[in-house]
């Protein structure tokens, strides 16, 4: 258990300083100063208090509600304890301090999205907080991750609302859980912000506390963006963007709104604080709300929920549980098997394709070629074959025994059947020639087939030779290509 | 032949098991009763007969099969704040006219369980607001005792229903003295119980921190196993306690034998408290004298400030509790606003009374940046100060007695134009909520011709003690809750 402390009192972890001064790629002279909140569905099964499915995004409209996440009169909310875990490894995986108390509040403010009159969030005494996440060799700190509730949806008659003669409310995503990440303002670019997003990403995911699919509305990123000249200490005025859905929009939204404020203060003009909204159609920003009218929200302590006093031993049972972090395992992937940084960086974003690497690794494949393949074959497919299966392949391919489009095919159909690598060479006839006199007939055939294309080569036309291995390929796919081309050289020499 | 609107739970039990009465005929000679009463009395808002004739129907098959349950077949009313599926449930108000629970709330679906049959729903203070049922945005209810007189509140329906005969047991809510008050009032036993004895699942909320249901009835013994049926964890409350139910009737019937008294001096001198109810407290406290029980002087300090800390904290929470009243998912809608603001402000305007919208109003201030420090957070505080009031006045004694309610039935109308001297009314009960404990209201005689609560407070989860106390005073006084003499 951490030194438990009251959030409110807490001091700041140190991170490691922000690289001063404008970075690559933003605008000379002014630096960029992003705060980021990510909202993140946990992987739960039921809503966050109440036993609704949580449901997926093509559901009818109003078809996972109960009374309970409907508002009616009378109902309670009970704490859905598997929110709350998937909370808990978050903010342990971003190595947050865990309070012993922590508790729900009301925040009210009436909208028709909104059931009760107020969402039950989480105030001053949050589940978690002041962690961080490492991002290439330096900290984001964490300032925060607690619990939440998601609102309905309004679908409007119309394309805007204050147009619209009709609304609708879907109230199949009010109450679904949702942990808010919020990190000091410590991104310095729309490349960190994005990278940082990832990050959250892929650790959410290796740790199982989110699918954190962004299609499917499972993470959303808020940024805070706000620019400073180069060496101030000072943040300057902030907007808060919304309506962000996946990382390319995340990315150019900063950058646009970077661009925009720029230009509003070098024409002398001042930031307004306010909410802004993405329009992924027009690729800018646009006003949503003014800060200047914002509401007061009345928070208090949520009277139906008692204080949660979190058992030190569950938490510890959880910290233990936690598999290898990303960032970890990205290290130990170098360290371990010699693989170059970058491909450790791919493999290690996918807890699936690290496990599969080191799993093929373990049944004898090499290390580089093994991580070629799930880079460039099994990444791309979505697909996942058994260890046992692509350690055969790679090995099948590296020994010359099938060639790399025969790899291709063998490592699908193992995910296609579940046969074993060598029973699918076998059945195919995959086993390449690699025995001379064998590949020697096959080659003599294709000189015989193509004599305009032998006597070219002889006259010099070097380029003759592709066309002579295009058709042996085609002819005898099994010819091992080193083998035969070689063969063939000799032979036309 | 028996009048089977003048028996207890028990003698009704007893008879329905010998056989000699039915469910089905104790239910009718209760809707005769009503029918005959109360257009004067107006205790009811609506009836259910579709479930009384079914619940009736069904207790007495039970009966057949040999059920000994103690609620089997006895007829119940409740309260217009409990949720009940498919029966209109409007907590008084006008903004949720027509509307039909599409759940049973928890307290009422054991009591079902457990054989009760339902009669109908009784009036209240528009979302449990008031002292005196004035506030119910349909009628007000007419005190059994003097038709000329309020039957107190907010649960007057329910006190008034059981004080006139017209059911056996009511169901209440309890947020500040709600059903001890009107039981007071109306001359039957009413108790709140402890703040998570009984599960607020279905309770249309008013102040989520304070709300209790509880029971009405004409005996002790009968509002204990009332209770005891509807008590209990609930998973459905996360504010439910797991304690059993049942552990309300532990060493219940022992009399008061060498148990010490406590008798707090600021609610003995509390202002504006009537010579005759003083009188009868008097009388009462010298009852428990010679039945052997120790009589202390205990004190509550802070009692001064509970009615301030009260009336910050429960407007705090009923300004965010019906923030859902919308007007977009059922009751009543304004339907020619031109946007959503507009719509919630009409909707509220035509649907919530005026003492609901001062509470709101003020919850609402009390809850707002800059003032919250020194409203809601400084009541809470003050409420911590009368929990220790309490805790320390427990360790003198096993339970503190008092006057329930500082006057008898008042007139009608003669408080509604003064909502502090409304709110006077609670001055005695609402420590009790306050501090989360069980409290009982017993009667304890009569003052100018009007009944006279005694208020019977115990530590929390000291049901038990409370209901010996208040059973023992029943006992030794010979006071018992009637059917008032209407005609």
């Amino acid at each position: 258990m951490p030194p438990l402390r009251n959030a409110s009192s807490d001091p700041p972890t140190p991170a490691s300083p922000p690289p001063s001064g404008p970075l690559p790629g933003e605008r000379g002279g002014w630096e960029v100063v992003i705060g980021m909140e990510v909202h993140v569905q946990p992987r739960t099964r039921s809503k966050m208090f109440c036993g609704c499915a949580v449901g997926q995004p093509g559901d009818p409209p109003n078809s996972n509600v109960c009374e309970i996440c409907l508002g009616m009169p009378g109902v309670l909310p009970v704490i859905n304890k598997a929110a709350v875990e998937a909370c808990l490894k978050t903010a342990l995986a971003l190595s947050c301090e865990i309070p012993r108390h922590t508790k729900f509040d009301r925040k009210n403010y009436m909208y028709p999205d909104l059931p009760k009159g107020y969402q039950i969030s989480q105030y001053d005494l949050p589940m978690s907080v002041t962690g961080y996440l490492e991002l290439d060799g330096r900290r984001v700190r964490v300032r925060r991750v607690h619990l939440e509730e998601d609102t309905g949806k309004l679908i409007h008659a119309g394309d805007k609302l204050h147009k619209a003669r009709e609304s609708f409310v879907d109230l199949n995503r009010a109450g679904v859980p949702l942990m808010e990440i919020v990190t000091e303002p410590d991104l310095r670019s729309a490349d960190e912000a994005r990278d940082y997003a990832v990050a959250v990403r892929t650790l959410l995911r290796t740790i199982g506390a989110s699918d954190a699919d962004m299609e499917k509305g499972q993470l959303r990123a808020e940024p805070n963006i706000s620019i400073r000249r180069a060496g101030s200490t000072e943040l300057g005025v902030k907007t808060e963007l919304k309506n962000i859905n996946s990382f390319r929009a995340l990315h150019r939204a900063i950058l646009f709104e970077v661009a925009r404020q720029t230009e509003v203060l070098e024409s002398g003009g001042t930031v307004v604080q306010e909410t802004r909204g993405w329009s992924d159609a027009e690729q800018r920003t646009f006003s949503q709300r003014s800060k200047e009218f914002a509401e007061d929200y009345r928070y208090f302590p949520e009277p139906d929920l008692p204080p949660l006093e979190l058992d030190a031993e569950w938490i510890e049972e959880l910290r233990r549980a936690l598999p290898e972090l990303p960032g970890v395992r990205r290290s130990r992937l170098v360290s371990q098997y010699g693989l170059p940084t970058a491909d450790a960086v791919l493999i290690a974003a996918d807890r699936d394709h690290a496990d599969l690497f080191e799993a093929a690794v373990a049944e004898g494949a090499d290390a580089k070629p093994t991580a070629n393949w799930i880079i460039g074959e099994v990444a791309p497919s979505g697909k996942l074959p058994k260890p046992g299966a692509l350690a055969d392949t790679v090995k099948l391919v590296s020994a010359g025994k099938i060639t790399r489009d025969q790899g291709r095919e063998v490592l699908a159909e193992s995910v296609e059947t579940g046969r074993a690598a060598a029973e699918i060479v076998a059945r195919h006839g995959f086993a390449q020639l690699s025995d001379e006199s064998a590949v020697q007939a096959e080659v003599e055939a294709v000189m015989a087939a193509n004599p305009q294309a032998v006597a070219d080569y002889r006259a010099g036309k070097k380029q003759a030779l592709g066309a002579l291995m295009a058709d042996l390929k085609k002819r005898s796919p099994q010819a091992n290509p080193k083998v035969a081309s070689e063969l063939l050289l000799r032979l036309l020499g | 032949m028996t009048d089977l609107t003048r028996l207890t739970v028990k003698e009704a039990g007893r008879l329905l098991r010998l056989h000699s009465i039915s469910s089905a005929e104790l239910v009718t000679a209760h809707v005769e009763r009503i029918e005959r009463l109360d257009r004067r009395v107006k205790a009811f808002l609506r009836f259910t007969p579709e479930l009384w004739e079914k619940q009736a129907e069904e207790a007495d098959e039970r009966i057949r099969q040999g059920d000994p349950g103690p609620l089997v077949g006895i007829p119940m009313a409740v309260k217009d704040v409990l949720c009940v599926r498919g029966v209109e449930t409007t907590a008084g108000s006008q903004i949720l006219k027509g509307f039909r629970a599409p759940y049973t709330g928890t307290a009422v679906a054991r009591l079902f369980a457990a054989g009760a049959v339902m009669l109908g729903v009784t009036n209240c203070d528009e979302f449990a607001m008031g002292s005196s049922t004035e506030n119910s945005s349909y009628h007000p209810t007419h005190n059994p005792w003097d038709l000329d007189r309020v039957p107190g509140g907010s649960s007057g329906g329910s006190a008034a229903a059981v004080a006139a005969g017209e059911a056996m047991i009511a169901l209440g809510t309890d947020t500040g003295g709600s059903i001890r008050q009107p039981a007071a009032l109306c001359g039957v036993v009413g108790m709140k119980p402890t703040y998570g004895r009984v599960s607020r699942y279905g309770l249309i909320a008013f102040a989520s921190s304070l709300d209790q249901i509880g029971p009405f009835a004409r005996c002790v013994d009968d509002a204990a196993i009332t209770l005891a049926l509807m008590a209990g964890p609930d998973p459905l409350d996360a504010t439910s306690s797991d304690r059993a139910g049942l552990d309300v009737l532990n060493n219940y019937a022992e009399g008061v034998k060498g148990m010490r008294l406590g008798v707090p001096r600021e609610y003995y001198a509390v202002q504006g408290i009537e010579p005759g109810v003083k009188a009868a407290v008097d009388r009462a406290i010298q009852t428990f004298r010679d039945a052997g029980a120790e009589i202390v002087d205990v004190s509550l300090p802070h009692t001064d400030y509970g009615l301030a800390a009260y009336y910050i904290i429960a407007p705090a929470e009923c300004s965010s509790n019906l923030a859902r009243f919308d007007g977009v998912r059922y009751g009543i809608s304004s339907d020619d606003a031109e946007n959503v603001t507009e719509a919630y402000m009409r909707t509220r305007r035509k649907g919530f009374g005026t003492e609901v919208r001062r509470r709101v109003m003020l919850g609402t201030y009390a809850l707002s940046s800059g003032y919250y420090d020194a409203y809601y957070l400084k009541a809470q505080k003050v409420r911590t100060l009368i929990k220790r009031d309490f805790d320390d006045a427990f360790q003198k004694c096993d339970a503190i007695v008092s006057a329930t309610s500082p006057t008898v039935a008042f007139p009608m109308g003669s408080k509604t134009q003064d909502p502090l001297s409304m709110y006077l009314c609670d001055v005695l009960t609402l420590g009790g909520n306050l501090a989360g404990l069980p409290g009982i209201s017993v009667p304890c005689g009569m003052s100018e011709g009007l009944p006279v609560g005694l208020q019977v407070l115990a530590p929390q989860w000291g049901e038990n003690v409370a209901l010996r106390v208040a059973r023992a005073y029943e006992q030794a006084s010979g006071v018992k809750a009637e059917v008032a003499p209407l005609a």
